[in-house]
């Protein structure tokens, strides 16, 4: 009978989990290590820290690892762990000048102080499926990294203790006056909320805004930031600066009066200079605004799309989508979207037959009408 | 119709509104002397400043300048879409005691719904143009705490009927009319509460000139038949004299002269005035 | 590496740590205290997504003790898959005694359903809410239906059912139907359908209501005025389930699902309150 089957219920959500492992490892293939996980899967695991908001490569490896290479599913692991974790500290306000830098360029300018660094991109790459990979040879690979690894050890000493200074383009231009100084004191980040503990209201500050994004879907974000630039707002970028590289994690002792340093963080920073003349009435003449950008990991879409999307909240209309404040930081958030999304597989039959009701009497009312 | 002078339905006084940070100076170094509204000091602007009239039962009240005079500042904080920065104002049917700029939001949006009324310039601020026309009289009666579907229609269908408007664009949506239709309806939600008052701000100035001799005739036409009171903002001359009886005129945020509209327009005192009087066609 | 992922991470009582509990706490006094009012609380992320019911398991959460004893439902049913789940959850980070019955348990959580037997003041209901706040449907941006809350001003909620009626002949509203609480606030039930709308009013028992995906918490203390928005001509009505009944209680005053058999294609009403059912078919073989 149709009432019994009903009652199965933890039964079978027992074998629905069943199944779920056994579709995991039925394959023949040798089980995924972590530390492969780890090394081989980078990028995943870059955003997964960065979409879950907690920066720990081996829980993140481990989630990535659980959900079969679901990206979303694993943030959510992530981020129901770090529910769990009470917040000890904040850290101290970052000079990303500080950055050991990995890779770093400006589209603003052919060349800048420091140089253009390429570091490890596929940007330049011609998209062609590498077939090797269906057979990688442990020894090729091995005798490529001896190789390389003694390409770098032969440089000179002084080569490789010099390391150039990166003063940021954004700073160059401000030197010049050519960005907006009001901007700085009435837009400045200061951290004034902690929307992990706050909770968000509207209008958002600005630190508000960069936390919301900060842990926003990749996906998502990039969606509204291409509406900008294709013509859904008035935005038109240009990189100021793409950084890639490692900042120092920096509080303050709880009891001595000093910064101690906890270790470094992988993040990705992006200035955009936005080339719309600011119509703040204390300028005589036009200049740009920045948008900015930063997240964990090496996540370069991403950083340059939280950019964009800074300023175009900060437009004075909202008639596109991503000018629109409250619309942009409603539905940026992964874990948030897709659980939604996901709940419409919920029994919504109460409010089915709810609906039924309503529709039924009014059409028995429309047929005596017409009788 | 008598009009009865004795009864004050508003009171203002001191109506003052700033957009900056302000300074001593502020008041003192702006005004139509200085013909600025903009404090050289502290660049504060002086949107209005000292605005104190009376509005009787009855009577239709103009103020009447040019854009940035601060006619619309004043309507505007009058029906409190700006909170004014300094002032007072009394309904004296309401409270003749109590400064309604000090009531509480909630106070003054309930106060708004069910004795103010207000037309705006763009019909897109005036009405819901996603519902029908019927439903954005009903909205106002709603407003009011009426919650009875048959006297609502049935009140919704007189005034529009009276606006000029067949009942049968009653379930008809506004975003299909004319700008001219679009200001009749507007009106006829306006006055769907019988208000104490209604704002009116630049009614017909979006509308071709044949149209808004139509709008204003039916202006006039309920103002006579409903003895309603009003206040006219507007910066054409020929409307306040075709509708008020009394008028303001405004500059840089002062009044620079009050009286009677046959008065004004014959006998003009103050040089702005005669200004806007001998350019009037 | 230092990590041991062979031991099954002990959580801490109610899965969230004090502080947060503690954050929930005080909001749920607040909402208390302001009747119908949606209080924004940083609601955290839980081992269940987002739209599952994180905002009542949060306030679950926040307030059980260990001689609670929790039921869970959902769409009136505690054998269904997701209160299977969410029962067990809460079993998990607590250890408190689980029961399917209404009146053993001093805590229940619920998705869309109201029990049918009267709750006592020694209960407390928790409502899981997708969606709080009661103008979304005509107001989309939140600051401005803060706005309207905050100046009682919901002539655009009216006006929404108004032409409703002038266009269907009736308030064509199924579940979420807006209520009036303690004459101030207009607020969301959550998806119950009308019938369970009546039991909201002056009634015995606490009501929390929680939006986790969307942040706020609110409440219905016992004893509060809570009323549909209805018409002088036009008035709530529940829904209707004339000339039928339960296929296996035979009640014909509970709220019925509509039910096709799997096997042969046959369409039958059976409670939706799956307890109530169980009892009524026990007392008739009892008797």
């Amino acid at each position: 009978m149709g009432y019994v089957a009903v009652r199965g219920g933890s039964k079978a959500v027992e074998n629905a989990e069943k199944l779920v492992e056994y579709f995991r490892i039925k394959g023949e293939s040798s089980l995924l290590d972590i530390e492969a996980v780890k090394d081989q899967f980078r990028l995943g695991i870059d955003k997964i820290m960065s979409e879950g908001s907690l920066y720990d490569r081996d829980l993140a490896a481990a989630a990535l690892k659980q959900s079969e290479g679901d990206k979303i599913e694993a943030s959510f692991l992530l981020r129901a762990f770090r529910a769990t974790k009470p917040r000890a500290y904040y850290s101290t306000i970052e000079k990303t000048n500080e950055m050991r830098i990995l890779r770093r360029i400006s589209a603003a300018f052919k060349d800048v102080p420091g140089g253009q660094i390429l570091g490890p991109t596929r940007d330049y790459t011609t998209r062609l499926i590498d077939y090797k990979l269906f057979n990688e040879d442990r020894e090729a690979v091995n005798k490529f990294k001896e190789e390389f690894l003694e390409e770098i050890n032969n440089k000179s000493e002084d080569e490789l203790e010099s390391r150039p200074e990166f003063p940021k383009v954004i700073d160059l231009l401000k030197e010049e006056g050519l960005l907006i100084h009001n901007d700085e004191k009435k837009k400045q980040i200061k951290p004034d909320t902690d929307i992990t503990r706050d909770g968000l209201d509207f209008p958002a500050s600005r630190s508000a805004a960069l936390q919301v994004m900060a842990r926003g879907e990749t996906g998502g974000m990039i969606t509204l930031a291409y509406s900008t630039m294709r013509g859904y707002g008035n935005i038109h970028p240009v990189l100021g600066e793409l950084r890639v590289g490692y900042l120092p994690l920096k509080i303050n002792h709880p009891e001595k009066d000093e910064e101690v340093v906890l270790g470094e963080v992988l993040v990705t920073e992006a200035e955009v200079i936005s080339q719309e003349f600011s119509d703040n009435e204390d300028q005589d003449m036009p200049v740009f605004t920045v948008g900015y950008g930063i997240c964990f990991g090496h996540n370069e879409e991403k950083a340059i799309a939280m950019a964009v999307l800074d300023r175009s909240m900060a437009a004075d209309s909202s008639d596109a989508p991503a000018e629109d404040q409250e619309f942009v930081l409603s539905h940026i958030d992964g874990i948030e979207a897709a659980g939604f999304t996901a709940h419409w597989k919920l029994p919504h039959y109460v409010t089915f037959q709810s609906v039924l009701d309503r529709i039924r009497k009014s059409q028995a009312e429309g047929r005596v009408k017409d009788e | 119709m008598m009009r009865n002078y004795k009864n004050k339905i508003l009171t203002v006084k001191g109506l003052s509104k700033f957009f900056g940070e302000r300074c001593p100076e502020c008041i003192d170094k702006t005004g139509p002397e200085y013909n600025t509204n903009q404090c050289p000091v502290c660049s504060t602007i002086v949107a209005c400043a000292d605005i104190s009239f009376d509005v009787y039962e009855g009577e239709i009240l103009g103020i009447v300048g040019e854009s940035g005079s601060g006619k619309t500042t004043i309507s505007r904080s009058l029906y409190f879409e700006e909170e004014a920065s300094s002032g007072e104002m009394y309904l004296n049917n309401y409270d003749p005691a109590l400064n309604i700029f000090e009531l509480s939001l909630q106070k003054k949006r309930t106060l708004r719904n069910k004795m103010l009324g207000m037309v705006y310039q763009n019909p897109h601020q005036g009405l819901r143009l996603n519902f029908t026309a019927g439903g954005n009289i009903a909205e106002k009666i709603l407003s009011g705490g009426h919650y009875h579907v048959g006297k609502i229609r049935e009140k919704a269908s007189y005034l529009l009927d009276r606006s000029e408007i067949s009942v049968k664009r009653m379930d008809d949506f506004p975003k299909n009319f004319s700008g001219g239709m679009q200001q009749r309806v507007q009106i006829a939600k306006a006055i769907a509460n019988d208000p104490e008052i209604v704002f009116m701000d630049e009614v017909s100035s979006g509308l071709d000139v044949s149209v808004q001799a139509r709008v204003l005739d039916l202006i006039k036409q309920l103002q006579r038949d409903l003895n309603m009171t009003m206040l006219v903002v507007s910066h054409d001359l020929g409307v306040i004299r075709l509708l008020t009886d009394r008028t303001i005129v405004v500059k840089n945020g002062r009044i620079v002269e009050k009286g009677l509209t046959d008065q004004i327009l014959e006998d003009p005192q103050h040089e702005y005035t005669q200004l806007l009087v001998n350019s009037l066609l | 590496m230092n990590k041991n992922f062979g031991e099954e991470k002990k959580f801490n009582f109610g899965f969230l740590d004090e502080n947060s509990k503690r954050e929930i706490r005080r909001k749920l006094l607040k909402a208390a205290a302001l009747p119908g009012y949606q209080v924004p609380f940083a609601s955290r992320e839980l081992p269940i997504a987002r739209g599952w019911g994180t905002g009542g398991l949060q306030i679950t959460m926040s307030i059980i003790g260990e001689d609670d004893i929790i039921k869970v439902i959902d769409q009136g049913s505690d054998d269904v898959v997701n209160a299977v789940n969410l029962r067990n959850l809460i079993a998990r980070t607590t250890g408190v005694e689980t029961t399917l019955k209404t009146e053993e348990a001093t805590i229940i959580q619920t998705r869309h359903r109201i029990p049918e037997k009267n709750m006592t003041s020694d209960q407390i209901l928790v409502l899981q809410v997708p969606y709080p706040e009661p103008l979304r449907r005509v107001e989309p941006s939140e600051e401005i239906s803060r706005q309207m809350h905050a100046e009682k001003d919901y002539s655009l909620a009216w006006l929404d059912l108004y032409e409703r009626v002038v266009k269907w002949g009736e308030i064509t509203i199924g579940s979420q139907y807006p209520v009036m609480v303690n004459g101030r606030y207009i607020m969301s039930p959550s998806p119950i359908p009308r019938w369970d709308i009546p039991k909201l009013n002056n009634a015995d028992t606490l009501y929390l209501f929680g939006a986790g995906r969307e942040k706020r918490i609110y409440a219905v203390p016992p004893y509060t005025d809570v009323k549909p928005l209805e018409f002088e001509d036009y008035h709530f009505r529940v829904e209707n389930f004339d000339g039928k009944r339960c296929l296996f209680c035979g009640s014909t005053d509970s709220y019925l699902d509509e039910v096709y058999d799997s096997e042969s294609g046959e369409k039958y009403y059976v409670c939706s309150d799956s307890a109530y059912c169980r009892e009524r078919i026990k007392n008739d073989e009892e008797l």
